[in-house]
């Protein structure tokens, strides 16, 4: 079988999947159902789901959804020139763990993942997370960034509306501009 | 109608116009003093021609598209070298430069501040000078430049309205007995000038989609291109700068947007590249006549390169905040920024708010950072409150631009290193302004506080600085070089020292100062 019809065939059949499991969330408001999955290029799902889960491990939000986690692991996967990293990585990571990192629990987990901190496998997950991790819609609403919403100003929305501390002296502020015509 | 329709067109073999290496707040505004006095000027912007419209409301989005991201090198002590090794600057390439990305901050140089050596003595491993030109001279200039640039609280303009960020900057400090108020802001409070009042958009770093905060993109350059003496050419990449054999320039080499080679012919050549293009580009016009660069008899070009001291605060809070809504250097401390040695430095600092959207505070929180103490801040976004601290640091000759030519740019050109280490009287400052920060969000029941390293350096200064004597620096008190008198310096890289405040205003007072001077000499004919 060549490599490409192979590649084909993996790619039909891997996809990173969940379901978004705190439904209260700011989250869940956005997402058009529960259920999330991404579709993967290179990664096998079980790839996929050992980044996700230490890219939680390095950038541990509690309450932040795995669907956000997996821009990460997107990523990392459709980024080619990582992925002889990723695998070597992932296989020294499993090695260190005695076979299946995946299993540990999660405080035996992060002792390995400590062990890697500064690889350059770790700083690859690390500078592709603080990015991707951050930089999307559904991280917005979860940390309480407002985003390209700003875009129109904030002049009537909110941009002084802080009640908890006393109103600042008029001469040290100043007025709202006149509204045109 | 786009800027460059209607704008007059100059021949490359027109030897009598001025040629401006570079559109921001000093080639911008020099280029549209010259137009104004009928002098021809054709300015050559690296970067592309955007508009207002273009802005967009997302961070990295925007950087791509506004920053200078050319390669460059970085070396030294300095903690940047690490974080971002390849980005030692946050500035713009596109037309009107750093003016789009510029917070707006417009304070006058305090009159000592020009005289650092004087006032400070002398400081050991610091290479301190007095300017050839002083408050006094200056301050006319500064005048007309806060009427053009519309500085509130000047001119009978209005502050602006403080923010969430500044509520809580205010509160701390007045607890403090620190003066606070929303400062001298080249952005509109009102309408003025043809330009719209702030819409408290929060994107000041990303451009000002309202045209509300002060850019050569939307004032000075079509102000001079409606004289019909002003002819901007976007995307024009400078090489380097050419010369006869009396030792005068007389051509600039730049590559226009298909990447083909172009030679401009001029009487007078300005350079305003930022201090990191400007002395780089001086290096990469070395000759058999020049063969350490241009104007570099002084071996000063690059040197006394300066990014000023910064660092941040960031305060986490038990209520909300939402410090990104509004303008984003909303207040201004200038209660530390006078010359008091008992602190245990010389010189001062401002401290000014200053906030980053989501993605860029997991960027530049903590460079390298990972774990829970970093995702602990980062959930406390809402909550958080921010404030930037900038103050004058010192000139050190080992401080640098150099060429780096084991990397090329796209045309085949040595790339800037730039090799920069704290000095101890940086390092000083800093600790002091930590802890001054601190205190004030301490004092208004901030749950925790995160000291931020200095971000790529927005304000980047010296490299080829003005001196009376001319084995002491690169240029004149008018920024023109001491070796070649049709050859100008018109930007930050002219200061002898980089005093404490944010430095637009100063490089726009100077370049204001110097059209007026050059179009003396000109009509004189000195040259």
């Amino acid at each position: 079988m060549s490599l490409s019809r192979r590649n084909f065939l993996r790619n039909s059949r891997n996809a990173l999947i969940g379901a978004l499991a705190f439904s209260n969330g700011a989250i869940a408001l956005l997402a058009p159902s529960r259920a999330w999955s991404l579709p993967l290029q290179m990664l096998t799902t079980t790839e996929a789901e050992t980044l996700l889960k230490l890219t939680r491990h390095i950038f541990p939000h509690e309450t932040l959804e795995d669907a956000v986690y997996a821009f990460v692991v997107r990523d990392l996967d459709k980024n080619p020139a990582t992925h002889s990293l990723m695998d070597t990585g992932l296989k020294d990571l499993n090695r260190r763990a005695g076979g299946d990192w995946l299993a540990l629990d999660s405080e035996e987990q992060f002792r390995h993942v400590e062990a890697i901190a500064g690889t350059q496998f770790f700083e690859t997950i690390r500078s592709t997370a603080v990015v991707s991790l951050y930089n999307n819609e559904l991280a917005f609403a979860h940390f309480g960034y407002e985003g390209a919403k700003g875009d129109g100003g904030y002049l009537y929305a909110g941009f002084n509306d802080l009640e908890w501390l006393p109103d600042p002296a008029p001469a040290d502020s100043g007025i709202k501009p006149r509204l045109p015509g | 109608m786009s800027l460059t329709e209607k704008q007059a067109t100059f021949s490359h073999d027109d030897d009598d116009v001025v040629v401006v290496i570079g559109s921001g707040a000093g080639g911008g505004t020099l280029a549209n003093g010259l137009a104004r006095q009928g002098i021809n000027t054709v300015v050559l912007e690296a970067g592309a021609l955007h508009t207002t419209a273009d802005f967009l409301a997302d961070e990295w989005a925007s950087f791509s598209q506004l920053a200078w991201l050319d390669p460059r090198t970085t070396s030294g002590s300095f903690r940047l070298a690490t974080d971002f090794a390849g980005l030692p600057a946050w500035i713009v390439k596109a037309v009107g430069g750093t003016t789009i990305h510029w917070a707006g901050a417009s304070l006058r140089f305090q009159p000592h501040e020009f005289q650092a050596l004087t006032h400070y003595g002398p400081v050991k491993d610091a290479n301190l000078l007095d300017w050839p030109v002083g408050y006094d001279e200056l301050a006319p200039y500064y005048a007309v430049a806060e009427d053009r640039m519309g500085v509130t609280r000047t001119n009978g303009i209005g502050g602006l309205p403080g923010n969430n960020n500044f509520k809580v900057m205010y509160a701390g400090a007045k607890k403090l007995g620190y003066n606070c108020n929303t400062g001298h802001m080249a952005i509109n409070s009102q309408p003025r000038n043809g330009r719209l009042a702030c819409q408290q958009r929060g994107f000041c770093f990303q451009g000002c989609r309202f045209g509300a905060k002060w850019s050569t993109l939307y004032s000075e350059l079509p102000e001079g291109i409606a004289t019909g003496h002003l002819e901007i050419r976007p995307e024009s990449h400078v090489a380097r700068i050419e010369h006869d054999k009396k030792g005068r320039v007389n051509a600039v080499v730049y590559f226009d947007k298909n990447g083909k080679e172009q030679r401009q012919k001029a009487r007078v050549v300005a350079a305003a590249g930022n201090s990191i293009e400007t002395p780089r580009l001086l290096l990469n016009s070395a000759s058999s006549m020049f063969p350490d660069g241009l104007a570099n008899s002084s071996g000063q070009v690059g040197r006394n390169y300066m990014r000023h001291m910064t660092g941040s605060v960031y305060a986490t809070f038990d209520k909300p905040v939402h410090m990104y809504r509004g303008t984003t250097m909303a207040g201004i401390i200038s209660d530390e920024a006078h010359h008091d040695p008992s602190r245990g430095f010389v010189g001062g600092y401002e401290m000014e708010t200053l906030s980053l959207g989501l993605p860029f505070m997991a960027a530049f929180l903590n460079p390298g950072a990972w774990g829970k103490d970093f995702t602990r801040a980062m959930d406390q976004y809402d909550n958080m409150a921010g404030m930037w601290l900038v103050g004058e640091d010192m000139p050190r000759e080992s401080n640098r631009i150099s060429l780096n030519t084991e990397v090329k740019d796209a045309y085949g050109m040595p790339v800037a290193n730039v090799h920069y280490d704290d000095h101890p009287n940086d390092i000083a400052m800093r600790e002091h302004a930590f802890e001054r920060g601190e205190a004030i969000y301490g004092a208004v029941g901030a749950l925790e506080t995160i000291r931020t390293p200095p971000y790529p350096s927005t304000h980047n200064l010296g490299s080829c600085r003005m001196s009376q004597k001319a084995e002491d620096g690169v240029c004149n008190g008018t920024g023109q070089t001491h070796d070649i008198p049709n050859l100008f310096i018109s930007d930050g890289s002219q200061f002898t020292t980089s005093a404490a405040e944010n430095p637009t205003l100063t490089i726009v007072a100077l370049a204001l100062r110097q059209s007026e001077k050059m179009g003396q000499m000109l009509k004189q004919g000195a040259v």
